[in-house]
């Protein structure tokens, strides 16, 4: 595959397929105890690979990976006041989805909003890193970090809303 | 010199000897083994040809009197040493016990290890005993069909059992004497034994939803299938929720109606759910059923029934939003769902889940033995019989994997339905200036209280050498295999102090509890048992030679040099020489081990070599269809 933001998911998930057709740990279930760890070793590392490429964030950090830029971490903080306000706001909002006359709607509406930005997000990321813009790429992960975070957020109040 | 061999007219010996795998769906009432004959899958009976095996043991003093239909007849009249539903108990606590198992009439008391144990006349038997006294019953049926020893087994585990519940499942398999091939959840074999049966349409990608209700379980799980790899996407569900409590809740009913009090002897306790049980059957059919209980009289409606249960029927359903949300579907991009577990013959069950995805939900086969079908299928797989040709399963852990951090809070290292195998790590750091230890907790589940989440190993990473607070980088290792059981290590970077640990110890039986009990039930079989153990580990000689042989004559020259490769042939001949010449298997046993260590660095560099040759493969095919 060549190195860059596309992904095309039906070519990556045929070749995922394969590759563990190859390697599953099942495919060694009659040989020794070391094809088999090694084989839930390989088995392993393709999953990841294949969970790296299909999650926008984990892909856009590893593409700056790639370039020794380390933006996998939690700490980072961004500067950008704007955006900043803007999360708080959301944030707000996710709080007081709960006392909405229908927390439904009102949790799907947020949801629309975070992931229009999410999406304009990576749209900006895949422009940045086309350029080497590398320090506006890394701070664009930085924003995106945010929003995958509240949409995992967003996700878990509706799961807590649906069981009540 | 040797005799030259010739066989007899019509009967050309077979080069490869066919091996005898079986797949066995242990379950909560029930349980069944089957096996594949002339490709196809089958339920073997026992003989009187009953297909099913009542998952009950009878406990005398002598120790287990019966298991299965004549233990079940015991049920009644001596409650208290006829062990039932002891699924529920599999991999549990004493405190986990003390909740749900109060329903069950049994007591219980605590091992050395805080495990919970069943009073019986025999004594107190553990809930892995009874499991492997059913399961050496299953692997006896199989072995009288195939005038054999069995080679290997798959053995089924609820989708949503954790570490602890499948650890337990694999150490009652252990103490059965049986090999596990595999441990494969009940959804995704029920998803083989259809999806295979489907043919047709092989070759097209489709959704499908397992809803499986069993007696005492519940498991969801959303599959894609392509072209013969069976990929779970997410999976969810309830271990501790079953059609055995639908019988608790006709039964408590009743109690009320009878006007009898909380406090039930064991006996009266049995009389009501076997009566529960019985009104619960006859209203798949009627709309209505008449019941007697001692001096009571009285009529139970359908609709009555559906009031009592819908509560635990909708809690199923809430699981399967989950599940669907998981997969990041929508009910209408599902196509098809099916039904497993014998609970789904309660109507009320297949209506509401088939309202729930707005179609009719499968159950063309049967639903209480597709489970071991589908198993049957993979056994065969995995055994070596069949190449398997495509066929593939991709299976996820059901509940998230932690550790736990400072102020008692879950750090999840790995989220639930993450395809397995998965290799995790993560960093931590100490918190005092000059800390030497830290305590690793390991948890299972999706709370963020460390307290509300599954235990499932404590360990302690000592020899950090003293730092300042912060300084110290502690790289916490979590490794689940394709069973989806977890191991994990710790290590600290700086000084690469490292320690280990399989993750087991909480809830299963301690290894030298599993070797106790082996050899106690060994004594009286010792002969048998050790030809059986140099059978295995000649075959396993064998197996070894044959596979190294061919990967020297294949990769050895590219790989290693000239000294490698005669170290290896020298360790190979000495393996074949012992193999020829010794009855001990622990010796064997121990040749084969010094070999395999010799040659798994050569094992290593092959699996590089080929990753490396498949990914170069792959970018050609990129390069083809561009």
């Amino acid at each position: 595959m060549v190195v860059g933001w596309q992904v095309d998911r039906s070519s990556l998930d045929a070749s995922y397929r394969k590759l563990q057709q190859e390697f599953h740990p099942d495919r060694y279930a009659s040989q020794g105890d070391v094809e088999r760890r090694l084989a839930v070793q390989a088995a392993s590392l393709i999953n990841q690979a294949y969970e790296t490429l299909m999650s926008p964030l984990k892909r856009a950090q590893y593409l700056l990976e790639l370039k020794n830029i380390d933006a996998s971490q939690d700490s980072h903080i961004t500067h950008d006041g704007v955006f900043l306000m803007e999360q708080i706001q959301l944030r707000e909002q996710l709080s007081e989805v709960r006392d909405n006359s229908d927390p439904f709607a009102a949790l799907e509406e947020l949801r629309n909003d975070v992931e229009q930005t999410f999406s304009a997000l990576q749209d900006r990321f895949a422009s940045e890193y086309q350029s080497d813009n590398d320090s506006d790429a890394f701070n664009t992960v930085t924003k995106m970090q945010f929003s995958s975070k509240l949409l995992y957020e967003i996700e878990q109040l509706e799961a807590d809303l649906e069981d009540e | 010199m040797a005799l030259l061999q010739i066989s007899e007219p019509g009967q050309s010996p077979q080069p490869h000897q066919r091996r005898h795998a079986v797949g066995i769906d242990l379950g909560t009432t029930n349980s069944l083994v089957a096996t594949v004959r002339s490709g196809m899958a089958e339920i073997l009976p026992d003989e009187q040809g009953r297909e099913l095996l009542p998952s009950v043991a009878h406990y005398t003093a002598d120790g287990v009197s019966c298991v299965g239909y004549e233990a079940a007849e015991h049920n009644v009249s001596d409650p208290l040493n006829t062990l039932v539903s002891i699924k529920r108990l599999m991999g549990r606590g004493l405190a986990d016990v003390k909740t749900f198992g109060g329903r069950l009439p049994y007591e219980f008391t605590a091992d050395d290890g805080g495990m919970p144990k069943i009073q019986t006349v025999y004594g107190p038997v553990s809930p892995i005993q009874v499991s492997a006294e059913i399961l050496r019953k299953l692997a006896g049926r199989a072995e009288i069909a195939f005038d054999s020893m069995l080679d290997g087994a798959v053995i089924t585990v609820p989708a949503y059992f954790d570490d602890a519940q499948r650890q337990a499942t694999k150490d009652a398999a252990t103490l059965a004497g049986i090999k596990v091939l595999r441990l494969l959840n009940e959804p995704t074999a029920a998803a083989l034994a259809y999806g295979l049966d489907q043919n047709e349409s092989a070759q097209e990608e489709r959704t499908i939803a397992v809803y499986d209700l069993g007696g005492g379980t519940f498991d969801i799980s959303i599959l894609r299938l392509t072209r013969g790899v069976f990929e779970v996407l997410a999976t969810g569900g309830d271990s501790a929720l079953g059609g055995d409590d639908f019988d608790h809740a006709i039964a408590s009913w009743l109690r009320e109606q009878m006007g009898m009090s909380d406090d039930l002897s064991p006996v009266e306790q049995r009389i009501l759910l076997e009566t529960a049980k019985f009104a619960k059957e006859e209203l798949t059919d009627s709309a209505e059923v008449k019941l007697e209980i001692l001096d009571w009289q009285g009529l139970l409606t359908r609709e009555q029934m559906h009031s009592l249960i819908d509560g635990l029927i909708d809690k199923t359903l809430r699981a399967c939003k989950r599940s669907l949300r998981d997969a990041g579907l929508a009910k209408s991009q599902i196509g098809d769902v099916i039904l497993v577990g014998g609970s789904t013959r309660t109507p009320r069950v297949a209506a509401k889940v088939s309202e729930l995805f707005g179609r009719e939900a499968l159950c063309s086969l049967d639903p209480d033995q597709v489970v071991a079908m589908g198993a049957a299928l993979q056994a065969e797989v995995l055994v070596g019989n069949k190449s398997g040709d495509d066929m593939l399963l991709l299976d996820v852990i059901p509940l998230s994997l932690g550790i736990e951090t400072m102020g008692g809070l879950t750090e999840k290292i790995i989220h639930r339905n993450t395809t397995i195998p998965v290799a995790k790590a993560q960093e931590f750091t100490t918190f005092k200036d000059g800390q030497t230890a830290m305590a690793i907790h390991i948890l299972q589940g999706e709370r963020e209280l460390a307290t509300d989440c599954r235990s499932l190993a404590r360990f302690d990473l000592r020899g950090i050498p003293p730092m300042v607070a912060g300084a110290a980088k502690i790289r916490v290792a979590y490794q689940v295999d394709a069973d989806g059981l977890l191991s994990v290590s710790a290590r600290e970077l700086v000084s690469n102090v490292e320690s280990r640990i399989e993750v087991k110890p909480s809830y299963g039986l301690g290894e030298n509890e599993i070797t106790d009990m082996l050899q106690a039930s060994f004594t009286h079989a010792r002969g048998d048992m050790q030809a059986r153990a140099l059978r295995e580990q000649q075959v396993e000689a064998d197996r070894m030679i044959e596979d190294l042989l061919s990967a020297l004559y294949k990769d050895g020259d590219a790989l290693l040099d000239e000294d490698e490769r005669h170290c290896l042939r020298v360790a190979i001949q000495e393996l074949r020489a012992l193999r020829e010449s010794t009855t001990e298997h622990r010796l064997l046993a121990r040749q084969i081990d010094s070999v395999a260590k010799a040659s798994e660095a050569f094992a290593a560099l092959r699996m590089d070599t080929s990753i490396k040759r498949a990914l170069a493969g792959q970018s050609l095919d990129e390069i083809d269809n561009s």
